[in-house]
Parts: C-alpha cells; sequence; structure tokens
C-alpha cells in the first residue's frame, strides 16, 4: 500500500511541476492542482495509513490511536483542500483578467520574443 | 533607587524635549531654542546633581526589567568616565544651543533643527550612561541615525544629503560590527552588564573569540572616531550647520568611539593586537589628517581635519597600553572638546558674517573682528599647543608617552617620538593658516557681506570655552584635575597610575621636543606661502588617495553593479526561471539533506499490495500524466482528466479511513471543475505549429531540462513519502485529541471536532481568507471585460437563433431552455433535496462525516446547478441570492461565537456543549461550536457562489459588449442585473 501511494504522489508532483514549467496559464493552473493533490495525499500520509478505523468515536468513549486513525493529519488536509479551491479560484479570475488585458495566456503576459 | 533617578532624568528629558520641539511651528525659532536650552540646562544640573556620589568612588545604578527572558535588563550606571563625558554631552551642547539660537537663520525650520539635536543629545546621553553593552549599542546607532538627520539638515544641498548619507552608511555599518562584537563579548562573559564585562578581563584576553570580538567592537569605534581608514567622512560631514559640526566633532560624535575604547580599555586593551590595531590607526590618522589639514582652503575642512588627527592622537594614546598614555588620552578628550568647539564656532561667526569659510579670500578680518580674532587665536593656539594654554598640557603627556613607550617592536622607540614631533609641527601649521590666512593681512576684497562682530550672545560660547582653555592652562591641578582624577580612576580602577598635571615639568626632553616642533611648524608654514597662495584643491602627494572616492566606487559597486550582475544571474521579470529555480532549489535542499543525513526504509514494514487499489491509481497516475500531456492543446481533455485523478485521490481518503477528507474532496473537485469550465471559453485558441517558437532543438533541450526536474522532483516525493510512511507515525497530538474530543468538545467526528473546537481560531482564520479571495475575485472581475470568446458560437446554437429568430411567437433562447428542459425541472426538483442534504451534513458533522465546509459546498453546488440549466437571468429573476451577507453573516457568526466565549468568562472560542432532547429529531447534541460550524457554512456558501456568479456573469457582459457596441469605446460600466453582493 505505501508503495503504491508513495508512486502515485511522484507521479503527481512529477506531473504537476512539469506542468508548473510550462509557459500556458491554464497548464499551470492544471499543475497547481496536480501539485496540491500530491501535497495532500503527502501530508495524510503521515498519519499513517489506516484502513476501516476513521476517526469517528463510537457511543462517546474516548478514543485511541489503535482503534482510529490519526484525526490530525486528516484536519490538516481538509484545511488546505478547501484553501486550494480558494487560490485555484483566484489564479483562474487573475489568469482570465491577465488574458483579457494582455491578450495572451502566456504567464509573463506576453509572447516570447516580442 | 532614588539617587539614580538624574540618570533617567538626563536619559529621558532630551528624548521628550525632542518631540515638543518637533511640535513647535515651523518658524518658532526663539521657543525652540528656549526649550532646548533649558532640556540641557536640566540634563546638566542632574549631571551635577550627581557629582557628590560619583566624585566618591561611587556608582550610580537604575536597572529596569527589559527583555528577562533573554537576561537583558534596561540599565543605567554612572561612574566618574561616564560622568566626565555626561558632562561634556551637556555641558558644551548648552552652549552649541546658545550659539546655533543666533546662528540658524529665521527662515530655516529651526524647531526641527534642535528636535534633531535634543534627540541626539538623548542618544549621546544613552551611550555614555548605559550600563548594558546591547542597550549601548542601541543609543550608538541612535547616534549615527540623529547624526544622519543633523548633518543632512539642509537637505535642498546635495554636499548635505551625500554627507550624511556618506556617515550614516559608514558609522552605521561600524555600529553593526559593534553590536557583533558586543554580543561575542556577552558570549564569553556570560553577561552584557558593563559590571560584569569589565571584572573579566582576563578571562576576555584570553578567549579564543577575543580577536574576533576586538576587531568588531574596534570597527566600531574606529568609524565613529573617523580613524582611517575610515577618516573621509567627517570632512564631508561639514555641509552640517555649524553648530552641529561643533557640537558633533569636538565633543560628542567622534568621541563615542574614543568613550568606547576607553570604556573598555582595561578588558581589552594590553594585548599586541590591540597595540598594532589601535595604535597604528590612531598614527596614520594623526599624521594623515593633521598633513591634509594643512592644505584645506575651507576653514571647517582645516578643523574637519584637525579633528580627525587629533582624534588620531587620543586613539594613538590608547593604543599605546599605557595607564599614563590612557589618562593623557582622557585629559585630551576634554582639552579637545574645547578648543575644537570654541573653533568651529567661531568659524561659524566668520562664515556668518561675511558669507564665506574660503581662507584664500579671507584676510585682515583681525580689523573688523577683533574681539573674535583674539578668541580665535586663543583656541587655535591651544589646537597647536602654545604653553599656558591647555592644549600643551595634553601635548606634553603626548610628548612623554610617546619617549616612553615600552612596545613590542623597539623601531617604535623611534619611530613615534619622530611621528609626535612631526604631527605637531604640522598642527603649528595649520593653526598659523587659520589664524594668519583669516584674521592678518590686507583688508579682505568682495566678500559677500561686510564683516562685523557678531551679536554678543552669538560669541558668547566661545568666550565660556575660550575662558576654560586658558585657566585649564594655566591652573590645571585646581581646576579639571579632580575631574580627570576621578574619571581616570573610574576607568582604570586600582592600575591608576600617578600623574603630575602642572605646567612647569622643568627643562626636559619632552619641552625640548615641543619647542623644536614650534620651529617647524613656523619655517613649514613659512615654506608653503607659495603653495598655498596658489589655491590648489588639495594635499600634495596624496591628492589621488581620497576616501571619499573610494567609497563612493564601493557604494557603486555594491548597489550598482554587483546588485545588476546579480540581478541578471539570478533576477528575471519572466515567471518560468523564477519557478523553475524555486522548484530546483526544493529539490536540491531536499537532495542535500539525504546526501548528508542519509534515509532508508523506515521501521515499518511495508503493508501488501491491494490489486483494487493498485488499478484505481495506475488509473490516477495515468489520468495525471494525460493531463499533464493534454494541458496545452485539448484543455477540456486535460480538466476531466484532472477531475479523474481528483476522484481517485477522493477514494484513496475513503479506503484510508478519512470519509471527512473524501466528501469535501469530491465536492471541492465538483466546483473546480466547474469553474475551470467557466474560465475555458476566454482561453485562447491553440493551434500545434511546429518551428513557430523558434529551434526545435532548443525547445527540445528546454523540453528535457524541465523534464529532469520534475522527474527528480517527483522521484524525490515519491521516495520522502515512502520513507516518512514507512516510520511509526508520532502520536503526540493524535492521542491527546482522540481522548479529549468527546469529553472536552463534545463529538465524535475528530476531525470536524479539531477543526471547529481544539483549533477553532485556525479554522476562523482559514475562513476569512476564503472570504478575501471571494471578495479579489469579486473586485477583480466587477469593471472587468473578458476578452473575446475564442471559439465562435458553436453551429448547432446559431441554428436554435435562427429558428428562434425566424419565428415572431419566439425569443431569442427559447429553443434552448426547451432543450434543457427536462434537467432544468430536474435541477428545480433536486434544489430542496440537495439543501436538505446540506442540512443533514452540517447538523451532523460534529459527530459524522460532514461538517460546515461539506454542507456550503453542496448549497454552493445546488446553486450552480440551477445557473448551469435555468440560465443567470432566469435564477437570478426568482431567487436573490446574496453572496456578500452570508459571507458576513459567517464570519460575524464564527467570530461571535468565539466572543460569546469571553462573555461567560472563558477564553476566545472556548467551545461549551450539552444534548438536548428535541422532539422529532431526538437528542441532539448541542454545542457552540454548531455555532462556529454554521458560520464556516455561510462563508462557505457565500464566497464559493460570489466566485462562480462573478464567473457566470462575464459571459452575459461578454455578449452585451459583443453585440451593440464598438469594441473600441471604453467600458462604461453598466448596471448590474440584480446585484452580486452590491448591496
Amino acid at each position: 500500500m505505501e508503495l503504491i501511494l508513495s508512486l502515485g504522489i511522484g507521479v503527481l508532483t512529477g506531473s504537476g511541476v512539469w506542468l508548473l514549467l510550462r509557459p500556458r496559464t491554464f497548464q499551470v493552473i492544471v499543475g497547481l492542482s496536480l501539485l496540491s493533490y500530491a501535497v495532500n495525499l503527502f501530508i495524510f500520509s503521515t498519519g499513517g495509513l489506516r484502513t476501516g478505523a476513521p476517526p469517528i468515536l463510537e457511543g462517546g468513549r474516548a478514543g485511541t490511536l489503535a482503534m482510529h486513525a490519526d484525526p490530525v493529519p486528516q484536519a490538516l488536509v481538509l484545511t488546505a483542500i478547501v484553501i486550494g479551491f480558494a487560490t485555484t479560484a483566484l489564479f483562474l479570475v487573475v489568469l482570465l483578467a491577465s488574458r483579457g488585458l494582455t491578450g495572451t495566456d502566456h504567464v509573463d503576459g506576453k509572447e516570447k520574443g516580442r | 533607587m532614588p539617587d539614580a533617578l538624574p540618570l533617567l532624568i538626563a536619559l529621558a528629558l532630551p528624548f521628550a524635549g525632542a518631540v515638543a520641539a518637533g511640535l513647535l511651528p515651523t518658524h518658532a525659532r526663539n521657543a525652540a531654542a528656549w526649550l532646548a536650552g533649558g532640556v540641557t540646562l536640566v540634563g546638566l544640573a542632574m549631571v551635577w546633581a550627581a557629582y557628590p556620589t560619583v566624585s566618591a568612588g561611587g556608582v550610580l545604578r537604575l536597572t529596569a526589567g527589559w527583555m528577562p527572558s533573554l537576561g537583558l535588563d534596561f540599565s543605567l550606571r554612572m561612574d566618574g568616565f561616564a560622568w566626565l563625558f555626561a558632562g561634556l554631552v551637556f555641558g558644551v551642547g548648552a552652549l552649541v544651543v546658545v550659539y546655533a539660537r543666533y546662528y540658524m537663520a529665521a527662515e530655516d525650520p529651526v524647531p526641527r533643527f534642535f528636535a534633531f539635536l535634543l534627540a541626539f543629545m538623548g542618544a549621546m546621553a544613552g551611550v555614555v550612561l548605559s550600563g548594558n553593552l546591547v542597550q549601548l549599542a542601541f543609543f550608538w546607532e541612535l547616534t549615527s541615525l540623529f547624526s544622519f538627520l543633523l548633518i543632512g539638515y539642509w537637505h535642498h544641498t546635495a554636499a548635505a544629503r551625500d554627507g550624511a548619507r556618506m556617515a550614516l552608511t559608514v558609522t552605521a555599518t561600524g555600529g553593526l560590527c559593534l553590536f557583533a562584537g558586543v554580543l561575542i563579548l556577552g558570549h564569553i562573559v556570560g553577561s552584557y552588564e558593563l559590571d560584569a564585562v569589565l571584572a573579566a578581563g582576563d578571562q576576555i584576553r584570553a578567549h579564543p573569540l577575543y580577536l574576533a570580538a576586538l576587531v568588531l567592537i574596534l570597527l566600531g569605534a574606529l568609524t565613529k572616531s573617523a580613524q582611517f581608514p575610515f577618516h573621509f567622512w567627517l570632512p564631508h560631514a561639514m555641509a552640517a550647520p555649524t553648530p552641529v559640526s561643533a557640537y558633533l566633532h569636538s565633543a560628542t560624535l567622534v568621541k563615542a568611539g574614543i568613550f568606547l575604547m576607553a570604556r573598555l580599555w582595561p578588558v581589552l586593551a594590553g594585548t599586541e593586537a590591540w597595540f598594532w590595531i589601535v595604535g597604528s590607526a590612531g598614527l596614520a590618522t594623526l599624521l594623515l589628517g593633521a598633513y591634509i589639514a594643512i592644505f584645506q582652503h575651507d576653514l571647517k575642512g582645516l578643523l574637519a581635519y584637525s579633528t580627525i588627527s587629533h582624534l588620531g592622537l587620543i586613539t594613538l594614546l590608547l593604543g599605546l597600553n599605557s595607564e599614563l598614555a590612557m589618562v593623557a588620552a582622557i585629559f585630551h578628550v576634554i582639552n579637545h572638546a574645547t578648543f575644537k568647539a570654541s573653533l568651529f564656532m567661531a568659524a561659524g561667526i566668520i562664515d556668518h558674517e561675511t558669507g564665506t569659510r574660503d581662507i584664500r579670500r579671507l584676510s585682515g578680518l583681525n580689523r573688523f573682528m577683533p574681539f573674535t580674532a583674539r578668541l580665535a587665536l586663543i583656541a587655535a593656539g591651544a589646537m597647536a599647543g602654545v604653553p599656558l594654554l591647555n592644549g600643551f598640557l595634553s601635548k606634553e603627556m603626548f610628548f612623554a608617552e610617546a619617549l616612553s613607550a615600552k612596545e613590542p617592536l623597539p623601531v617604535f622607540f623611534d619611530v613615534l617620538p619622530v611621528a609626535a614631533m612631526v604631527a605637531s609641527a604640522f598642527s603649528v601649521a595649520y593653526s598659523l593658516r587659520f589664524i594668519h590666512g583669516t584674521f592678518f593681512g590686507p583688508d579682505p576684497v568682495d566678500l559677500p557681506h561686510k564683516p562685523h562682530e557678531p551679536p554678543a550672545w552669538m560669541r558668547f560660547p566661545v568666550e565660556v570655552l575660550v575662558l576654560a582653555c586658558i585657566v585649564i592652562g594655566i591652573l590645571p591641578a585646581a581646576t579639571v584635575g579632580p575631574y580627570l582624577d576621578m574619571a581616570a580612576r573610574a576607568a582604570l580602577g586600582a592600575a591608576t597610575p600617578d600623574y603630575s598635571l602642572a605646567v612647569w615639568h622643568g627643562f626636559n626632553l619632552p619641552l625640548i621636543m615641543s619647542m623644536a616642533a614650534f620651529a617647524a611648524g613656523l619655517i613649514l608654514y613659512r615654506l608653503l606661502q607659495s603653495h598655498l597662495a596658489k589655491g590648489i584643491d588639495g594635499p600634495p602627494l596624496i591628492r589621488s588617495l581620497e576616501g571619499r572616492r573610494m567609497f563612493e566606487r564601493t557604494m557603486v559597486f555594491l548597489s550598482w553593479r554587483l546588485a545588476r550582475t546579480a540581478e541578471g544571474l539570478l533576477g528575471t521579470r519572466r515567471l518560468q526561471p523564477q519557478l523553475r529555480l524555486v522548484v530546483t532549489a526544493a529539490v536540491l535542499a531536499g537532495g542535500w539533506t539525504v546526501w548528508t543525513r542519509g534515509v532508508g526504509p523506515g521501521n515499518l514494514a511495508p503493508s501488501g499490495i491491494d490489486p483494487v487499489l493498485a488499478l484505481v491509481w495506475l488509473l490516477g497516475a495515468a489520468c495525471a500524466l494525460g493531463a499533464a500531456w493534454q494541458a496545452k492543446f485539448h484543455r477540456l481533455a486535460a480538466l476531466i482528466l484532472l477531475g479523474g485523478t481528483g476522484l481517485v485521490v477522493c477514494v484513496t481518503f475513503v479506503w484510508f479511513s478519512a470519509p471527512d477528507l473524501a466528501l469535501t474532496q469530491l465536492l471541492v473537485e465538483v466546483v473546480t471543475t466547474i469553474l475551470l469550465l467557466l474560465g475555458l471559453r476566454w482561453l485562447p485558441k491553440r493551434m500545434d505549429s511546429p518551428g513557430s517558437r523558434g529551434s526545435e532543438a532548443v525547445t527540445l533541450t528546454r523540453r528535457l531540462r524541465d523534464l529532469g526536474i520534475a522527474a527528480a522532483a517527483g522521484a524525490g516525493m515519491a521516495g520522502l513519502a515512502f520513507g516518512v510512511m514507512t516510520r511509526f507515525p508520532p502520536e503526540l497530538l493524535a492521542r491527546h485529541f482522540l481522548e479529549l474530543a468527546y469529553s472536552e468538545g463534545g463529538g465524535t467526528n475528530v476531525v470536524n471536532v479539531i477543526l471547529v473546537d481544539f483549533r477553532g481560531f485556525d479554522t476562523m482564520g482559514e475562513i476569512a481568507v476564503l472570504g478575501v479571495v471571494a471578495m479579489t475575485a469579486y473586485a477583480l472581475l466587477r469593471r472587468f471585460r473578458p476578452a473575446s470568446d475564442s471559439v465562435d458560437v458553436p453551429e448547432q446554437q446559431r441554428d436554435q437563433s435562427a429558428f428562434d429568430a425566424s419565428r415572431p411567437d419566439r425569443k431569442d433562447g427559447d429553443t434552448v431552455a426547451d432543450w434543457l428542459f427536462i434537467p432544468s425541472l430536474i435541477a428545480r426538483l433536486l434544489f430542496p433535496v440537495i439543501l436538505l442534504v446540506a442540512l443533514f451534513l452540517l447538523l451532523r458533522g460534529h459527530d459524522l462525516p460532514g461538517g460546515g465546509f461539506a454542507a456550503g459546498l453542496t448549497v454552493a453546488i445546488a446553486m450552480i446547478l440551477q445557473y448551469m440549466f435555468g440560465g443567470t437571468q432566469w435564477v437570478e429573476a426568482r431567487l436573490r441570492v446574496l453572496p456578500m451577507r452570508w459571507m458576513g453573516i459567517g464570519l460575524l457568526l464564527a467570530a461571535g461565537t468565539g466572543l460569546g466565549a469571553w462573555a461567560a468568562g472563558r477564553p476566545f472560542l472556548t467551545s461549551y456543549f450539552a444534548y438536548s432532547q428535541i422532539p422529532v429529531l431526538g437528542k441532539i447534541p448541542v454545542a457552540s461550536a454548531l455555532l462556529f460550524d454554521i458560520g464556516v457554512f455561510a462563508l462557505v456558501v457565500g464566497a464559493t457562489i460570489l466566485i462562480l456568479i462573478a464567473l457566470a456573469r462575464q459571459s452575459l457582459r461578454g455578449h452585451r459588449a459583443a453585440a451593440p457596441r464598438p469594441p473600441e469605446v471604453p467600458a462604461v460600466p453598466e448596471p448590474v442585473p440584480t446585484a452580486v453582493g452590491d448591496d
């Protein structure tokens, strides 16, 4: 399991970084999304991979790590997902504004060599 | 400690006075002068009040806690040595205030001048009274700062600005060195308190870091005291008003360096390093300053170089590692302050009354201002070291020390006396030049003003100082003796040597040297007459050795060439290289850590591979790679693939026991995809045209490089993730939260309890960020007209429009509505259902997966469904969504919940919970955290809808803009239909 997930994180990171280095704004926004998946998964995985042990307490008893997955990375990632959504939205708006103002979708606001 | 109160007053009052003076009207010259004079006199009285204690060998102390966690106290300390300097600061300060009142023109903003002067005075008092070295460094930098303001007082002249900047650059840099040195010293001693440091001399000198501390501290002191090779800033500081020069360069600013070296003399001196650094800097400065002074044509320039030379003399004395030389140094500090301040003032009077300071133009002023001429003559005599004046006494002591120096190299036995005599002869020559060139000779011609005596009160400070020169010179032991003795004992302690303060020591070698120097100086001046008459600028032989030019070259190099080169190498305005740099740096940083620290698989055995998950991830990886591949030419495909990856991530969350994450991820995925879909239409169409971007080889190389970086980053992350996952996770926080979630937070969904309760403050910050982002997006799009659509209206839609247009009973858009009738009906029917689901998610969030975030996103999706199928106009005609209001209510609710805890006397955001029996629904938990979560919910609803609607509106606007109006007409803001949050 660990192997699969870490390879998956690696592929997501690689694709994200590749797109991040591309010249078109849409590529960068997709790259950022991919990268944020990877980072979220990574943070999530720091709590260890557990199946069938969600951090939902039963009947109001105090929980233990033996019975439940680590809730801290989950709380962190939940926050990160929402903030990631916000930044994607903001970036999209900036992208559209830049496209409208400069007439190009190049990340620098002008085509290369011009 | 009441008897230490004077210290506090002496320190604080100048700063308070500075603020008060700064608040006076611009031309309140007299008020500002009275204020400054009053403050200075009170300061002087406070210093005097400390005399009884200090003269008995006592030390006044005042300590108050400052940063106890760092072991730092605010501490004032006054012994005899500090008393002497404080007396100079306030005594000369009082005279300078009187002088400045008459010197400054009525049209200058005089209150500002006095404000700076008082603040500088306070900073100087802080330097000499600090009982703590860090505090001393602080006040030290303050003196640099205020001297900068004073030198640049006439900021409309370039010379003042340049001089001020140079002084600040040099002395403040030195101050930073001093601070570093002080930190090392404190590290060696274990305390920054001056008392502790002064008691640890042997420990400091034996420490391996001694040399580092010494060099750094001396860099501070030597820059401040304008010692070679840092002397060049002082002549340029002469662009300041003359009262500033008289104050800064006789008694205060430049003496701060001397003060520091003398203060730390007992702990730092006595080594060869001290001798070589301090001694050689002093010797070089002494000779160089005196030599250059002879050839200055500006009266103040001459005095500036003579100041440099005299400071060199004092520094040299301090460098000799002899207690007697130290006494001579302190004595010369007093003497130099008196005669140099009076000479600066005299030069200022001449400038003020004639309009020039150029010795080449001045002559014969003796007949026009005889009284000033006498005063200047006496002061210059003291500077040259004429017997019966105070300068003579310290010069004799210097000669005696030069003869008896007992130091490392025997060559110094010969060099030092000769150098002393040469410098002395130079000083005779420039003193002669000052007096002879200005006051004697034929009547001056063509002066800007007709020269005359200054107002009596302007001359008064000079008279006082000159009187001091004479009295000290004739009766040293009776006048300055006790104070000098007190200062020397405080600085040297038990090691204070016996010395004799007398005018006549018999017909000895120093006296002969003095006589010889006089003769040499006279002859030198006589010989130089023809050269000086030519009026050539700069001293012969070393004209090219100009500190200013080196300084400027350095500054240009640092601030321009180096910066440009660095910017050229590292900086770019293009995003891609920047990102490349960031990513590469991150990869290298990670790689370096692995390289140095080593890494391997962890202590946990990896669990077995589940084929289903493996398949899911095969899909996920394929989607990610496909998205990366297609993002350029097939955006829609890339977007779909991105969504696929998101779903795989979502499945992974479900798989590994994170239902909350999965839920949120799924909803976010939906919203993000809609958002990007909305944006797609305004992006330009991209066609693959090979060769259009230049050479294929270059493109290929660039891509291969990026591929390498991406592969390295991916491999690194994979390795890192694997390493982390195969280690036993730390459980510190987890255990705590799992145990307390129910008993303290009243919820069984631990993730939600963490978000809305334990870490509620973070969540509040987060929703605030979300709100800010939404409003930014809205603001960016509000007055913005998007680019024209990159694709034509599809054929199908054109056909539909044509059909609508051909029928009189139909209007444009009816056919589309018909086509979308069923989906929109379903969406309409689903609307309440989805809202109910959202409510369900919200209410159960505290105990089961759900919560404010998920519920808010669900509502947003319900809304956007209506927009998609019903059309913007249809929805807005029926449903008034006020996203701004949702956001505001959400934030207020969240913050209000937090504040509610205050009402109950608990810390911010403390939650309260209870179970209550509600009909039909049964027993449900009512926690205050639920209110908080409702706030989160409301904000998420508002923010998400605001962004989505703002984007959706753009398409309306695009159509309207395209239709009737010629495109070059600037966008007149049209009325926004029903207003998204404009209320």
